[in-house]
């Protein structure tokens, strides 16, 4: 601001909405909405083309929503789109196993029924929220929803935020948000650094559908090589997460589809009878990263901008959208006193609020996947122990259903299905 | 938004006025007090305004159309909030030094408020009229308090409200914001406050009462130091704690 015509100039320029987000995926969309329902003016800024949201037809990718989720979805009027076609879960079995033994006689049962607030959480193909979100972005008077358009620079002075996109056009708002993915643009035009650990794992990922019905069961079976878990879709069809060592992953994605399924089959058991592909396979290497900083001065990230964890319990969205709750919580609460909603003491309420809960997670995450991920038969004989402990207790079984459902800890407003 | 008289100030001078601004507003720097206690008095504010003249904080500008007055303006750490919530705002500080450094500050953010080196009594003498005074820990520092709240009063349209807040006179208070926050925490420089010049709340209920309004509100602010925030207690007034008036129609 050498120059003070020039400072005066900036100063004086109008802001194109209150808040500016990167990322159109599903926590961006999230907080425009919520942000939106509050009285903000959004824009978000989508580098997918419309279209490529727009496909209906089911391509495998699909959600665990932990219950505090959904009811944020249903808060921000996304759930009434979606709700028809989720998969209850309605109870969540564990067991320790190994290919070809089937599961351990220490399988730890949660049951919704132990808690009074509904099923712990709902399967919800990604398809049906994508579409779902699009409509609403599209219906909302106080969203403004650029598909197709990226970021190229971004410039943060004090009094705003400033995105250059592709297209030359220039867009400023009060505070900006990267809900831009693991690889954030945003964070990275910020200069924040990133922290992350490889898990030495890859995920496969796929739907499959099966001779009989899953009654709302979702099965995670911890063995040897990393979890597979087997969570229910509607109708005879369940979302597969399976991990195994880079080298077997890549493997075993060079096979075909009928090789893929004859390496699936034993690890899965016959519970379910005959098991074919239902989808396009997917396949993520799991790795972890945090970035240092979740905010700074006009700038916030959320999602996997943040903290792209294992997807080992689907919590990869349920963490995403309890930024979206924190963070809209935190801007509208600021905004309705009269603070300026881009100031770092404003900001840091939210990073506050949810670094501990994410390192915790990350941490948790961790440990519990290498607890399981081993063949050493002590660890094997003191997570069976453990297992049976936890089932024993009553009380420990409702904490752990109700961690599961996304109810424990400092919830936002979104999450208890409140309005803002 | 711009204020063409601006124009005129010297350039080295509105530098200086901006790193002045730049401290006041540093949520980290010598006004940190002040920034943490903000979001719990500005909870407190709004509430009582928006209750008082009946506006809706969920709507945008709910203030609009209300006259503000901020007595101890300092560098606008209220009169913004107010301002951005659609109030028409004067901030006013017996400190001369504060008044440019608000103005730049305010400029900054784009918005207009009208600052002015005055005091409450000056004000009043003057005629002016507001819906809403904002007394906020001024009143333990002046010398006769009941001719202060008075011209305060004097300073109120009929159905105003007046907000006070300062600091209650016990041990406890002697030890959280002298020795606490002056000598140990150092978050205020020593000398701020002069203990015997504090207000129990009953005496603060008295004066108020004297200078013409009637107090119906007071609420204490708490400090927690394991979450490091303040909250608002309908109990414990034990330290920091605000009051709100109404001037009889």
């Amino acid at each position: 601001m050498d120059n003070p015509v020039q400072a005066r100039i900036l100063r004086c320029m109008s802001y194109d909405s209150d808040i500016i987000i990167v990322g159109g995926g599903l926590n961006g969309p999230a907080l425009g909405l919520a942000l939106a329902d509050a009285g903000q003016t959004v824009t978000i800024i989508d580098a997918l083309p419309a279209q490529a949201r727009e496909q209906d037809t089911f391509d495998g990718r699909s959600y665990a929503l932990a219950l505090a989720s959904q009811k944020m979805l249903s808060a921000i009027g996304i759930w009434g789109a979606v709700g028809d076609h989720a998969q209850p879960m309605l109870e969540i079995k564990v067991s320790d196993g190994r290919a070809g033994e089937g599961p351990s006689p220490f399988i730890l049962e949660f049951d919704h029924a132990e808690i009074e607030e509904g099923p712990m959480g709902y399967m919800v193909e990604d398809r049906y929220l994508r579409v779902a979100f699009l409509d609403a972005l599209a219906q909302h008077p106080k969203v403004t929803h650029l598909s197709g358009e990226t970021v190229v620079a971004q410039d943060i002075e004090p009094s705003g935020a400033t995105v250059t996109l592709a297209s030359g056009r220039r867009l400023r708002g009060k505070v900006l948000v990267g809900a831009d993915g693991r690889k954030s643009g945003t964070a990275e035009r910020a200069g924040i650094s990133r922290t992350g650990w490889d898990y030495g794992q890859t995920a496969l990922v796929c739907a499959i559908g099966h001779e009989r019905p899953h009654n709302g069961i979702a099965h995670q079976f911890f063995m040897p090589p990393g979890p597979l878990a087997i969570l229910p879709l509607p109708g005879n069809r369940s979302s597969i997460v399976w991990s195994e060592t880079h080298d077997m992953a890549a493997r075993i994605n060079a096979m075909d589809d009928a090789d893929y399924m004859d390496t699936l089959r034993p690890r899965f058991g016959d519970f379910l009878g005959d098991i074919e592909l239902a989808g396009v396979r997917f396949s993520y290497p799991l790795n972890l990263t945090l970035a240092n900083a979740f905010v700074k001065p006009r700038l916030a990230l959320i999602g996997d901008a943040a903290h792209g964890v294992h997807p080992i319990a689907g919590q990869g969205l349920n963490l995403g959208l309890r930024d979206v709750g924190a963070l809209a919580e935190v801007l509208v609460d600021a905004a309705r006193r009269g603070e300026d909603i881009g100031a770092i003491n404003v900001l840091e309420r939210y990073q506050t609020w949810r670094r501990w809960d994410t390192a915790t997670l990350a941490a948790a995450t961790d440990g519990f996947n290498k607890l399981f991920s081993n063949d050493n038969p002590i660890l094997r004989g003191v997570r069976d122990l453990g297992m049976g402990v936890v089932n024993s207790m009553p009380n420990l079984r409702r904490r752990f259903i109700r961690e599961a459902a996304g109810l424990n800890g400092d919830l936002p407003r979104l999450m208890l299905g409140r309005p803002l | 938004m711009m204020q063409p008289a601006e124009s005129t100030v010297d350039a080295a001078e509105v530098a200086k006025f901006e790193a002045m601004a730049a401290e006041w507003w540093d949520p980290n720097g010598k006004f940190k007090p002040l920034h943490m206690l903000n979001p719990c008095r500005l909870d407190y504010i709004t509430q009582q305004i928006a209750a008082e003249f009946g506006r809706d904080l969920t709507t945008p500008e709910p203030f609009k159309g209300l006259r503000l007055l901020d007595i101890g303006c300092g560098g606008g750490l209220l009169s913004e909030p107010m301002a951005r919530l659609g109030a028409t705002v004067v901030g006013a500080d017996a400190a001369e030094r504060n008044i440019p450094v608000a103005r730049v500050h305010a400029e900054q953010s784009g918005l207009t408020i009208d600052y002015r080196h005055t005091t409450a009594e000056a004000l009043a003498a003057a005629g002016e009229q507001f819906d809403v005074v904002l007394n906020m820990e001024v009143v333990e520092h002046v010398a006769d308090p009941l001719a202060y709240l008075t011209a305060c009063r004097q300073l109120l349209r009929p159905g105003g409200l007046h907000l006070c807040s300062t600091i209650n006179r016990n041990p406890k208070s002697f030890a959280m914001a002298i020795v606490g926050a002056e000598i140990i925490m150092r978050w205020l420089p020593k000398g701020t406050h002069d203990w015997k010049k504090f207000i129990t709340p009953d005496e603060l209920f008295d004066l108020l009462r004297q200078s013409g309004v009637d107090p119906v509100d007071r609420k204490g602010f708490v400090f927690n130091p394991i979450a490091w925030t303040w909250s608002i207690s309908d109990r414990d007034l034990s330290v920091n704690y605000v009051t709100a008036s109404v001037k009889p129609e």
